[in-house]
């Protein structure tokens, strides 16, 4: 009696489990936007048919803390933003995902705004917003994940170190050699020291930038790389008695900022035609003169 | 087992997550950088254990000091151990290895690994020092008590009766303990040092493929399990010592 109740309770569960693994999974495809003449193509960015996560309205992802000069305009004690509220509209990159979001028809109010995590935003798989927008490089290897939109802004990264430090003063690369540098994981700010600095100490790898200009402040690397705009930021605001050593060069191609969106989506044509109609009204051209302006100078190291 | 295997096997996603957890590709092309930084993990958590073999020791036996005049030794040890079991690791880890090189105090190292080892050992000698306690009182009191009747002294006592005894008894606790210790290793990651856990994760991130992750799981399951191994021999082989001339 014993065995068949074991044999039982056995079937019952290899039964449970086949029934697991046979469960269809849904494989609906998705119907892809297909282009088609002028006029098919702008009908297809029209408002209303736009495939966005919550109809009629945008949602764009972005990183708290949002940085300065990116975003701006403080945030009310309490939210959930620590230092600046995307919503403000103030910022370099703020300023133009609303820009982008009035082009495609979207009034400042029909915009939500949600927090990613830096290097959530463009590993494979589904996402919860629209686009995202958070000082993220164009690569390769990112553009098999995700899909990207044209550049926004032309990038070059920067080395900020603080002035007592012994490398504050290097003119090149070379003299970088011995440099024990940081930067944060999965950034391209890292792959710049690793494929093109090339130090011989091994850099340091952080969660977070803030992790690793807390390294800085604690001497134990020389010095961080980050994109230039956001190492006056640093130095301005974060780290005393710090400056910019210099601005490299991209290697190979330029590098540039792009919006990221979910591998296959319909919006990146649409937000592509808005870009290249502020790109030809000259509206980003003063989007980038008021918040970047003064952002743009230091020595090159090469 | 097998119906597991099958229903994975068989399931829908499973070529997307073979490629994704199990490209062998990857696997090789990664092993040999995350093999190099492994051993970073393995001088840490060395020089770590045996530090805290031994503080975590002296924490137990103050603690097990009876008598008023050892009071403020008795406080000092629960307060330390309660302190350093309550804060999560993490907390402990940049507490130091950021914030003390910020101090500026001159004479201090600088090294984000020195203080990724001091935190790690606060925080282990905190744990293992209550598993030294509960061998310690495990060992039955007539014990101790037969020894102070033979004229030994309460610290020979505990040095030649007490503790001998008390210490085989926690050997698979303590190995529970120093496995542990081998994963949090990769929180020293947190403050700068590449070790294998953060190699693996530059890895990933470079490609947006796991199976960097898998590389790293093997190694510690490596060092795991002969260690394991090993204790159960060493167990087996005292209770033996132990009991020879009684019937097995």
């Amino acid at each position: 009696m014993r065995k068949l109740h074991l044999l039982l309770v056995a079937l019952l569960a290899a039964l449970a489990v086949l029934a697991v693994g046979c469960g269809s999974g849904d494989e609906e495809g998705t119907p892809a936007a297909t282009g088609g003449t002028a006029t098919e193509a702008s009908d297809a960015c029209a408002k209303e048919s736009l495939d966005t996560k919550s109809s009629g309205r945008l949602t764009i992802g972005t990183d708290n803390p949002a940085f300065p000069p990116w975003f701006d305009g403080g945030a009310p004690k309490g939210s959930t933003w620590k230092l600046n509220d995307p919503s403000t509209g103030k910022g370099f990159e703020s300023a133009v995902a609303y820009a982008v979001a009035d082009e495609l028809g979207f009034s400042k109010d029909a915009v939500d705004w949600q927090v990613v995590p830096f290097d959530q935003s463009f590993r494979p798989g589904p996402k919860d917003f629209d686009f995202d927008i958070n000082q993220i490089s164009y690569s390769d290897e990112r553009a098999q994940a995700v899909d990207f939109s044209d550049s926004y802004y032309d990038v070059n990264q920067a080395l900020v170190a603080l002035e007592s430090n012994s490398f504050a003063n290097a003119t090149s690369i070379a003299d970088l050699h011995d440099a024990k540098l940081g930067a944060p994981i999965g950034t391209t700010s890292y792959k710049y020291i690793v494929d093109s600095i090339e130090p011989g100490p091994k850099p340091s790898v952080y969660n977070t930038l803030n992790d690793a200009i807390s390294a800085v402040k604690a001497q134990q690397i020389d010095g961080v790389v980050v994109d230039l705009p956001t190492a006056f930021y640093v130095t301005a605001a974060q780290l005393e008695n710090s400056k910019i050593v210099g601005q490299f060069a991209s290697a190979g191609e330029q590098e540039h900022f792009g919006m990221v969106f979910e591998k296959g989506s319909a919006l990146v044509d649409c937000v592509n035609a808005a870009l290249g109609r502020l790109k030809d009204s000259g509206r980003l051209a003063e989007i980038q003169q008021e918040w970047l302006s003064d952002k743009a100078s230091a020595p090159v190291l090469e | 087992m097998a119906a597991v295997a099958v229903a994975v096997a068989t399931s829908p996603g499973w070529p997307e997550v073979r490629r994704a957890f199990f490209a062998g590709e990857r696997f090789r092309d990664s092993l040999p950088d995350i093999a190099a930084a492994f051993l970073l993990n393995v001088r840490i958590f060395l020089i770590a254990e045996a530090v805290i073999l031994v503080t975590a020791l002296l924490v137990a036996v103050l603690r097990s000091l009876s008598g008023p005049v050892f009071f403020p030794l008795r406080a000092l040890a629960v307060g330390y151990a309660d302190l350093f079991r309550g804060v999560p690791t993490i907390l402990v880890i940049y507490l130091l290895g950021f914030g003390v090189p910020a101090l500026d105090i001159s004479g201090l190292p600088r090294s984000p690994l020195v203080w990724g080892v001091v935190a790690l050992v606060l925080v282990y000698t905190a744990y293992v020092s209550e598993v030294y306690r509960a061998g310690i009182e495990s060992v039955h009191p007539s014990q101790e008590a037969a020894a102070r009747s033979l004229g030994l002294t309460r610290f020979q006592a505990l040095r030649h009766v007490v503790l001998p005894q008390a210490v085989r008894r926690v050997v698979p606790p303590l190995l529970n303990d120093f496995i542990g210790l081998q994963k949090d290793t990769a929180l020293v990651a947190l403050i700068g040092p590449v070790e294998a856990f953060r190699q693996s994760q530059i890895e990933v991130a470079a490609t947006f493929n796991f199976t960097p992750y898998l590389v790293t799981a093997l190694l510690f399951i490596l060092l795991t399990i002969p260690m394991a191994r090993l204790t159960d021999w060493l167990v087996v082989r005292d209770r033996r010592r132990q009991l020879a001339g009684r019937a097995a």
